[in-house]
C-alpha cells in the first residue's frame, strides 16, 4: 500500500530519472518530503510512517525491569539450576530449608539486578539528555523550539555551531555562499578532523527560515543502513513549474547524528532519518559475546562435578533403600513413620529422596562462584587501564578496556596477527624521496628553486617540466583539507595552518611538495590554489575527485587549468598504476619503485592524462549519471572509473618513510621469546613490509625466508603447478628439520634453524580458493603444515577480508590456538572482530579498531606488558579462583556424603544450616577474592623481563585435567580427614573434662571449623604477595567465622524452629581435645600441600639459579641491542630461497 | 551477566601503589631452610604431646558391660531386673563417670532429629498446647491431647536405670553408691534452652493439664523426678538424651560417682550394679551397654588422639630428614653447575 502511493508520488521524477539514469528499482528507499510540504496539490497527503526521534539504547522500562530481568538472569544455565534446587526445596520435604540455597540465589540474582538496573537507569538518564535536548525547527517560516525528540522525518531543522546534529541530516544550506559546512565525526568514529559536507547547489541560497520554508521538494534516499560513509540518495526540487529538478546526494550531503557542527555559522538541513534508523543508532552494537577458554573450561569442570553430584545422590538413594530393606532399619519403634509418609508410593518416595540428597549436596557447584568471576573480571579489568605504564602523553590516554571477559585470556595467546602501518610503523609519514621520469631526486638537500639530482642521466630535454607537473600532480591529486587556526574564513595566506586528511600520506606528500616550492593554499569555491616555486598563485578548478578505495587502491582527480585544458591526476599503488601506463615508461621508475621498497619506504606512484573537451564531457555524464545512482552505486562508480583512469602516463613515483614505533623491536623479539607466532597481516608490497619486518626483528638475520609470492610463482606458466612444487618443497624442508616431534617443535626452533614465511594476498587465495579442484584442501593443510612450523609469518598485500580469513583459518588449527589481532585502522576491523583477542591501537587512522576491539592501547609496545604482564597475572588469578572454588565446595560436601552412611541415609545435614548458607557467602568469599585480585605470584617486572614465563601457563595449563584431578583429589583427601578425623574423635565417652556429652551438631561445627580453616589457610599458603588487603581479608574471615559462630550460638533465635547451634560452638570450645583435635586435623589436611610447596621452592630456586646463569651467558653473545632503523638484508641473498 | 566496563577516564591514570598493583607486600617464600626446622620443631612437638596424650590416655580406666542378653533370656516385655556383678582389684580413679551406651540407635536420623519443638521444651505455653507439625507421629496423642515433650526424641526416652551396690569385703553387705543425677546436662541446655511451663497455683502438673505424655512414657513429664529442679523439662536424664548424638553407636552420661566416700574414686572391693531392664533395643538389633569411666583433662579414653599425633609427628621428623638429604643433594647439584659454568 504504502509502496503504491510512493510510487506515485514520484512519477514526476521517475519520468526524470528514467531520462538520466535508466529504470530503477524503487524497492528500498524513502520519500521524504522536505518541510513536510506535499509538493503538488492535487495529491493527497500521503501518510508514510517513520519512527520518532527517540533514541532508546536502555533495554528495560520502570514495568518490564523485574520479569525481563529475571527471565534473562534465569536464561543462564547456572541460575537456572539454583533455581531448580531452589523450588525443589520449596516443594519436596528436603533436609536443608529451602533458605540455605535461596538465599544465596537471591543474592546473587539481587546484585545483578540491581547492577543491569543502574547500568539500564545511566542510560535511561543518557537518553534522556538526548532526547530532551531542544532543537529548532522550521515550521511555517517561523523557528520553532521543540524537544529533539520530536522530530519527524521531513522537519527542516537548524543547527548552530558547536551543536551535535539531533538526526541525520540532508544538508540544505549553511549560510555561507559555497554552501559548504565543516564537521567532525570525533564522537562516532573518532576522527577529529574537520569534514566539509556540502549542500545541493538549488538551495544554497536558502538561508533564512522564511526562504527555507518556499522550498518544495522530496527525497528519495535508500532505507537506512549501518554504513557510515554510505548514503545514495536524490533529491527533487520543485521550482515553480511541476517538473522537478534531480539531485544527487551522497554521504557528503548527508550530516550524521552524533557529529559535530564546526567553523560554520548554522545550517538548514532536512532530517531524513531519526531515532533508532539513525546511522549512529544502527552501529550501536552490544559488546561483542566472545567467551574465554577459562570460561570454557568452567563449563567443562560443571559437568564434572554435575556428574560427581548426580552420582553421589544416586549412590546414596540406592543405599538408602538397600539399607531400609532391613525392617527395623527402615522404621524402627523409637522412630515411626506419619502416616502420610506411609501412604507415599514408593518409587516417588525413592524421587524424592533422590532430590533430597541433590539438595543435601548441590552445594558442590557453587552459586557464588559466578558472582566472584565476574567480580574478579570486572575489577580486575580496572587494572589495566588504571596502569599508567599504558598511558600515552602524545594522545593523553591509556589502555581502555572494552569487555572484562576476556581478562585472561590474554595469557592464553598462541598467535599474534598484528598490522603493520600504524601498528608496527608509527605511521606519520615522512617524505623522503622521489623518482620523477626516471631520475631519483633526494628530499634531504633543500634547494629552493629547484631540486638536486642524484641519480638518472643528466640530460633531460623536457625535465625542468616534467618536474613541475610532478610536483603539480602532488599538489593536487589529494583531499587533504586545510585548517586555518584562525577564524571561520580566514584563508589569508598569512594565516598559520595545518593539513588535515584521513590519510597521513597525502599530508606526508603534499608537504614535501612544499618542500620543492609547490604550496597547496587550500580550496575556494571548489577552485584549488597552488603556490609554485615563482609564488605566483595558480588556481584550478576540481572537477571531480575519484576518490580512493582499498581495491583500487588509487585515486584520481581531474582539474581544469585557468587556461581551460583538463588534466586528470592519478596516484595510487604500482601494482595498480603500472598496468594503466605505457610498457615502455614503467622500467626505470619501476626500479627505484622497487630499490624504495625494499629500504622500508612506501611508494606511490603517479601519472596524468591530458583530457580533451569532448572526451571531459563524456566523463562528466558518465560520473553524474553513476553519481545519481540509487542501486549498485558502488559498483557502478568503480566501473566509470576503471574505465576513465586508463591510458595515463607515469610521471613518477615517492617514496614515504613510515618510521617504526618505540620499542617495536622489543616487544616482537619479547613475544618470539614468550613463544608467540607472531604474523604480520598488511596490506602493504611485500619489500616495504619485509624490510619492515626485518627492522623489527620479525625476521632476525638468520631467519631462513620461504616466499610464496606472486613473483616467485609467476616464473612458470601453470600457477598452481608451480605453487604446488613449492608447498611440497618447503615442507619438505621443514619436516626434515624437525622429524616428527611436534610439541617441541618451536622449542627446537630456537635452537636449530628458524623460518620465517612470506605469502601475499593473491596467492593465499590461489591456495584457499582453487576451489574446484580437490587439491584445494590439499594445498591448504600443506600450507598450515608450513605456517606452524615457522615462527614468523608475514602476509602482505592482504585485503581486510582476508587477513580475517587467515585469523579464522588459524583459530580453526588443531587445537583451536587463541589467537590476538592488533591493529589500529578500519581495515583491521575485521580481523579484530575474528579473532579471540582484538586490541585496537588509538591510532592516526580513525579510532574504528580501538571501538572494535576488546581492549585498546595507544602504542605496540604496551602489547608486551599486557600480555605478559597482566595476561599472565590475569589467567593465573582466575585459574586459581576456579580451581579453589571447585575445591573448597568438594571439601565442604565430602564429609556430608560421608555422613550419608553413618545417619542411615536419611539426608541429615552435617552442618548447621547457617553455616551451608554462609560458608561460600561469607566465610571463604573474600580471600579468594582478594587473592584473585592481587595477586602476583611472580613479580610484575620479571614477568615482563623473562618472557618465557608466558610459556608456562600456554595451552590453559593450570586448568587442564592434571591440575584439575590433583586440586579434586587434594580436595577428597581433605575431606576424608575432616570426617574421619572427627569421627575416631568422637570414639569415646567424652571430650570434655566433666564427663559431658557432644552430639550431632558439635561434631559438624568441629568438621566445618577445620574446613574453614583449612581451605583458609590453603590459599594463605598458595597467597606469593602479601598485601595488608590479604591479611585482612584472610584473618578477618576467620576471625568472623569465630565471632559468627559464637554469636549465633549464643542467642537463641526467636525465628529458628531449632535451637540446634545454641551454645554448641562455645561448648566446643571448652574441651582440649577438640582443639587438639582441630589442630591436628588442619595439620595434616596441609602437610601435602605445604610438603609440596617445598619441594616446588627447592626446584624453583635451583631453576632460577639455571636461569640466572644463562641469562649471564646469553647476555654475552647477545646481539646488538641497538640496531640500525632499517637494514640493508637483503643484499645476502643466501638467505632467501 | 557481563560486567562491562563503561567508558573510563580519558585522563591520566592515578599513580598510586594500588592502583599499578605494586602494593607494599610481604613474599613469603617456604624455602627449605626455614621449612626444615619447622618441620623438625612441629614433629618433636606433636610426638611430644601424642605421647602426652597417649599416656593420659592409658591411664584413664574404663569398665564396661554389655547387658543386652540374648533375645531369649532378658528381654523383658515389661520392666524386669537384673544385676552386673564385679570387682575391682584396687582403686578405680575417681572421678568416675557411668554411661550407657546403645548401639545401632540412629538418633541422628533425619525424620528423628527434627521431631522435637525447642519452643514446647523452653516452656512456651502455646507451644505447649501446639507442637509443630515435625512431632508428627507423636504430636498429639490418640485422645487429641497435645504431647508435651512432643516429638520421637522425646518418646523414645532411655528409661532403664541403674543404681550401684557396693561391698566393702567379702561377704560383707552391700551398700549403696551415690549417684549424683545431676550436672549431666550442658549448663546452657539446663539453665536456657530447657525451661518448665510456667507453674499453674505452684503445681507443674497443673501446667501439663491438657497435654498428653508421650505413648511410650509409663508417667508424665512432671513426675520423671521427685526434685522440683529435675523434673519436667528440665530433668537432666532427659536433657540428655535430647542432645541428638552424631553416630549410630553413643554414649550418654548417667551419673557422676563424686560423693561421700566415692570422691576419690571407686575403692576396691565387689560391686553391683541393679539393672532395671525396660529399654528395649533387640528389636532393632541394638545392644546396650553400662560404662564406668574415669574422666582426664582430655576427655574419656581415647587412643586416637595420642596415636595420630605420634604417627604424625614421626611423619613430620621423617619428611624431614628426607628434604634434608633432598636439599643437601639439589645443593651439591648447583654447586657442581656452578663449578661447571
Amino acid at each position: 500500500m504504502k509502496e503504491k502511493e510512493l510510487k506515485q508520488m514520484t512519477i514526476p521524477a521517475q519520468r526524470l530519472m528514467a531520462r538520466c539514469a535508466g529504470e530503477e528499482k524503487r524497492v528500498g528507499t524513502r520519500t521524504v518530503f522536505v518541510g513536510n510540504h506535499p509538493v503538488s496539490e492535487t495529491e493527497a497527503y500521503p501518510a508514510q510512517r517513520f519512527c520518532d526521534n527517540r533514541i532508546v539504547s536502555s533495554k528495560y522500562t520502570l514495568w518490564n525491569f523485574l520479569p525481563k530481568n529475571l527471565f534473562e538472569q534465569f536464561r543462564r544455565i547456572a541460575n537456572f539450576y539454583f533455581l531448580i534446587i531452589f523450588l525443589v526445596q520449596v516443594t519436596v520435604d528436603t533436609p536443608t530449608s529451602p533458605v540455605t540455597s535461596g538465599l544465596p540465589l537471591f543474592f546473587v540474582i539481587t546484585v545483578t539486578a540491581i547492577k543491569q538496573g543502574y547500568e539500564d537507569w545511566l542510560r535511561h538518564r543518557a537518553d534522556n539528555e538526548v532526547n530532551k535536548s531542544t532543537v529548532y525547527i522550521i515550521e511555517n517560516a517561523k523557528r520553532v523550539r521543540k524537544e529533539s525528540e520530536k522530530i519527524k522525518v521531513g522537519d527542516v531543522v537548524e543547527v548552530q555551531a558547536d551543536e551535535t546534529f539531533p538526526c541525520d541530516l540532508i544538508l540544505l544550506s549553511s549560510g555561507t555562499s559555497d554552501g559548504t559546512c565543516y564537521v567532525t565525526t570525533a564522537s562516532l568514529d573518532g576522527e577529529s578532523n574537520c569534514k566539509t559536507h556540502y549542500a545541493v547547489h538549488d538551495t544554497i541560497a536558502l538561508c533564512t527560515a522564511e526562504s527555507i520554508d518556499t522550498l518544495r521538494a522530496t527525497i528519495e534516499c535508500e532505507q537506512p543502513q549501518p554504513d557510515l560513509y554510505k548514503f545514495v540518495g536524490r533529491i527533487n526540487i520543485y521550482s515553480n513549474s511541476l517538473e522537478a529538478v534531480a539531485r544527487s546526494l551522497g554521504p557528503e550531503n548527508l550530516l550524521l547524528k552524533g557529529a559535530t557542527l564546526k567553523n560554520t555559522k548554522k545550517i538548514y538541513g532536512v532530517a531524513v532519518y531519526t531515532g533508532m534508523e539513525t546511522k549512529m543508532a544502527l552501529n550501536y552494537q552490544g559488546k561483542s559475546q566472545k567467551r574465554s577458554a577459562v570460561e570454557k573450561s568452567i563449563n567443562a569442570f560443571l559437568i564434572v562435578y554435575l556428574f560427581i553430584l548426580l552420582t553421589k545422590a544416586a549412590v546414596c538413594t540406592t543405599l538408602k533403600y538397600v539399607w531400609q530393606s532391613n525392617p527395623y532399619n527402615d522404621e524402627p519403634w523409637y522412630n515411626q513413620k506419619t502416616q502420610k509418609e506411609r501412604e507415599t508410593l514408593k518409587v516417588l518416595k525413592m524421587f524424592t529422596d533422590f532430590l533430597s540428597f541433590m539438595v543435601l549436596f548441590n552445594f558442590i557447584i557453587p552459586v557464588s562462584m559466578y558472582v566472584t568471576v565476574e567480580m574478579q573480571k570486572f575489577l580486575g579489568s580496572f587494572f589495566i587501564s588504571w596502569d599508567k605504564d599504558f598511558y600515552d602523553e602524545e594522545i593523553n590516554e591509556g589502555a581502555l578496556v572494552n569487555t572484562s571477559d576476556l581478562n585472561e585470556e590474554l595469557g592464553q595467546v598462541d598467535y599474534v596477527f598484528t598490522d603493520k602501518t600504524g601498528t608496527l610503523t608509527e605511521n606519520s609519514m615522512e617524505f623522503i624521496e622521489c623518482s620523477i621520469d626516471g631520475c631519483k631526486y633526494n628530499g634531504v638537500t633543500e634547494e629552493v628553486d629547484g631540486l638536486s639530482q642524484t641519480d638518472g642521466p643528466l640530460t633531460h630535454f623536457d625535465k625542468a617540466d616534467r618536474e613541475e607537473l610532478f610536483l603539480r600532480a602532488l599538489c593536487l591529486c589529494h583531499t587533504v583539507e586545510m585548517k586555518t587556526n584562525d577564524t571561520v574564513d580566514g584563508a589569508t595566506e598569512s594565516a598559520e595552518f595545518t593539513y588535515v586528511s584521513s590519510s597521513p600520506d597525502e599530508i606526508a606528500l603534499v608537504k614535501g611538495a612544499k618542500k620543492f616550492g609547490f604550496t597547496f593554499l587550500g580550496t575556494r569555491n571548489g577552485h584549488m590554489r597552488v603556490e609554485n616555486q615563482r609564488k605566483e598563485i595558480e588556481e584550478y578548478e576540481l572537477l571531480h575527485t575519484l576518490h580512493f578505495d582499498s581495491v583500487r587502491r588509487r585515486m584520481s582527480v581531474i582539474v581544469k587549468t585557468q587556461i581551460g585544458e583538463i588534466y586528470l591526476f592519478c596516484k595510487g599503488a604500482d601494482s595498480a598504476v603500472f598496468p594503466r601506463v605505457p610498457v615502455d615508461e614503467i622500467e626505470p621508475t619501476k626500479r627505484h619503485v622497487e630499490h624504495s621498497a625494499m629500504d622500508g619506504y612506501r611508494t606511490l606512484c603517479v601519472a596524468f592524462k591530458k583530457i580533451t573537451p569532448d572526451d571531459y564531457e563524456k566523463i562528466n555524464r558518465q560520473l553524474v549519471e553513476v553519481k545519481l545512482a540509487l542501486q549498485d552505486r558502488e559498483e557502478k562508480m568503480e566501473k566509470v572509473f576503471d574505465d576513465i583512469e586508463t591510458n595515463m602516463n607515469l610521471i613518477g613515483a615517492t617514496a614515504v618513510e613510515d618510521k617504526l614505533q618505540d620499542q617495536a623491536a622489543e616487544t616482537i623479539d619479547a613475544l618470539h621469546a614468550a613463544g608467540l607466532k607472531v604474523w604480520v597481516l598488511t596490506g602493504d608490497k611485500m619489500e616495504t613490509a619485509k624490510s619492515t619486518c626485518y627492522a623489527c626483528r620479525l625476521f632476525q638475520t638468520g631467519t631462513e625466508l620461504l616466499e610464496l609470492t606472486t613473483k616467485s610463482i609467476e616464473e612458470c606458466e601453470r600457477k598452481e603447478d608451480r605453487l604446488h612444487e613449492l608447498l611440497i618443497e618447503y615442507r619438505k624442508k621443514l619436516l626434515r628439520e624437525f622429524p616428527k616431534s611436534t610439541i617441541r617443535s618451536h622449542k627446537k626452533a630456537w635452537t636449530d634453524q628458524e623460518y620465517g614465511l612470506i605469502i601475499d594476498g593473491s596467492t593465499l587465495s590461489l591456495i584457499l580458493n582453487s576451489s574446484q579442484d580437490s587439491s584445494s584442501n590439499n594445498y591448504k593443510s600443506i600450507f598450515l603444515q608450513i605456517c606452524m612450523k615457522c615462527t614468523a609469518v608475514l602476509c602482505c598485500r592482504m585485503a581486510p577480508l582476508q587477513k580475517a580469513q587467515i585469523v579464522r583459518m588459524v583459530k580453526n588449527l588443531k587445537g583451536s590456538p587463541i589467537t590476538l589481532s592488533i591493529g589500529d585502522g578500519a581495515n583491521d576491523v575485521s580481523m579484530i572482530l575474528e579473532s579471540h583477542v582484538g586490541i585496537g591501537i588509538k591510532g592516526k587512522e580513525g579510532r574504528q579498531a580501538a571501538r572494535n576491539s576488546d581492549y585498546s592501547v595507544p602504542k605496540f609496545k604496551h602489547l608486551k606488558k599486557l600480555l605478559l604482564a597482566h595476561g599472565h597475572l590475569y589467567y593465573v588469578r582466575i585459574a586459581h579462583l576456579v580451581q579453589y572454588f571447585f575445591y573448597k565446595n568438594l571439601c565442604f560436601i565430602l564429609p556430608q556424603f560421608l555422613y550419608q552412611f553413618f545417619c542411615g541415609f536419611s539426608q541429615q545435614p552435617l552442618y548447621d544450616a547457617a553455616y551451608l548458607t554462609m560458608y561460600n557467602i561469607c566465610f571463604t568469599s573474600l580471600p579468594i577474592l582478594a587473592y584473585s585480585l592481587l595477586e602476583q605470584h611472580i613479580n610484575i617486572d620479571t614477568l615482563t623481563s623473562e618472557p618465557r614465563l608466558y610459556m608456562n601457563i600456554s595451552g590453559n595449563a593450570m586448568l587442564q585435567l592434571g591440575p584439575f584431578l590433583y586440586w579434586t583429589f587434594l580436595a577428597a583427601f581433605e575431606g576424608t580427614v575432616f570426617f574421619f578425623g572427627t569421627y575416631f574423635l568422637f570414639q569415646t565417652s567424652s571430650l570434655e573434662d566433666n564427663g559431658k556429652v557432644y552430639g550431632n551438631w558439635t561434631f559438624g561445627t568441629i568438621v566445618f571449623t577445620v574446613l574453614v580453616f583449612t581451605v583458609t589457610l590453603k590459599l594463605a599458603l598458595d597467597t606469593r604477595f602479601w598485601t595488608w588487603i590479604n591479611h585482612f581479608v584472610i584473618w578477618g574471615s576467620l576471625a568472623f567465622y569465630v565471632f559468627f559462630s559464637f554469636f549465633w550460638g549464643g542467642i537463641i533465635w526467636p525465628f529458628l524452629k531449632q535451637q540446634r547451634m545454641y551454645f554448641v560452638f562455645a561448648q566446643m570450645l571448652s574441651s582440649v581435645s577438640t582443639w587438639l583435635a582441630i589442630v591436628f586435623l588442619i595439620f595434616i589436611s596441609l602437610f601435602p600441600e605445604i610438603l609440596l610447596i617445598v619441594l616446588k621452592n627447592v626446584r624453583r630456586r635451583s631453576a632460577r639459579r639455571n636461569l640466572s646463569c644463562r641469562r649471564a651467558s646469553d647476555s654475552l653473545s647477545a646481539r646488538p641491542s641497538v640496531r640500525p632503523l632499517l637494514l640493508r638484508t637483503f643484499s645476502d641473498e643466501s638467505n632467501m630461497l | 551477566m557481563t560486567w562491562s566496563v563503561t567508558a573510563r577516564g580519558a585522563h591520566q591514570p592515578d599513580n598510586t601503589a594500588f592502583t599499578q598493583q605494586r602494593l607494599p607486600a610481604w613474599q613469603p617464600l617456604l624455602s627449605a631452610s626455614i621449612a626444615l626446622p619447622l618441620f623438625f620443631c612441629a614433629g618433636l612437638a606433636f610426638i611430644g604431646l601424642g605421647l602426652g596424650l597417649y599416656y593420659t590416655s592409658n591411664g584413664i580406666k574404663e569398665l564396661e558391660y554389655d547387658y543386652t542378653g540374648n533375645s531369649g533370656t532378658s528381654n523383658c516385655s515389661v520392666s524386669c531386673q537384673c544385676a552386673w556383678y564385679f570387682s575391682l582389684p584396687e582403686l578405680f580413679q575417681g572421678p568416675v563417670f557411668l554411661y550407657y551406651e546403645l548401639s545401632n540407635f540412629y538418633q541422628n536420623y533425619r525424620r528423628y532429629v527434627v521431631s522435637r519443638d525447642d519452643a514446647q521444651l523452653s516452656g512456651l505455653q502455646s507451644a505447649l498446647r501446639q507442637p509443630i507439625n515435625e512431632c508428627a507421629p507423636y504430636q498429639y496423642s490418640a485422645g487429641g491431647l497435645p504431647i508435651a515433650p512432643c516429638g520421637a526424641i522425646a518418646n523414645s526416652l532411655f528409661n532403664d536405670s541403674f543404681s550401684l551396690w557396693h561391698q566393702r569385703s567379702a561377704g560383707g553387705p552391700y551398700v549403696e553408691v551415690p549417684l549424683d543425677r545431676t550436672g549431666i546436662a550442658w549448663w546452657s541446655d539446663y539453665h536456657v534452652k530447657f525451661r518448665n511451663p510456667p507453674l499453674v497455683n505452684g503445681s507443674l502438673a497443673l501446667a501439663f493439664q491438657g497435654t498428653a505424655p508421650p505413648p511410650n512414657w509409663p508417667r508424665p513429664v512432671y513426675e520423671l523426678s521427685s526434685d522440683p529442679n529435675n523434673t519436667g523439662f528440665i530433668n537432666q536424664d532427659f536433657v540428655v538424651w535430647m542432645r541428638t548424638a552424631a553416630l549410630p553407636t553413643f554414649r550418654k552420661l548417667y551419673a557422676r560417682i563424686r560423693q561421700g566416700n566415692y570422691t576419690a574414686g571407686l575403692p576396691r572391693g565387689a560391686y553391683r550394679v541393679n539393672i532395671t531392664y525396660n529399654y528395649p533395643v533387640t528389636a532393632f538389633g541394638g545392644h546396650k551397654r553400662i560404662i564406668f569411666s574415669s574422666i582426664s583433662w582430655m576427655g574419656g579414653k581415647n587412643p586416637f588422639l595420642g596415636i595420630a599425633y605420634l604417627v604424625v609427628g614421626s611423619l613430620c621428623i621423617l619428611t624431614g630428614f628426607v628434604m634434608l638429604v633432598v636439599y643437601i643433594r639439589y645443593q651439591d647439584q648447583n654447586d657442581d653447575d656452578d663449578d661447571e659454568e
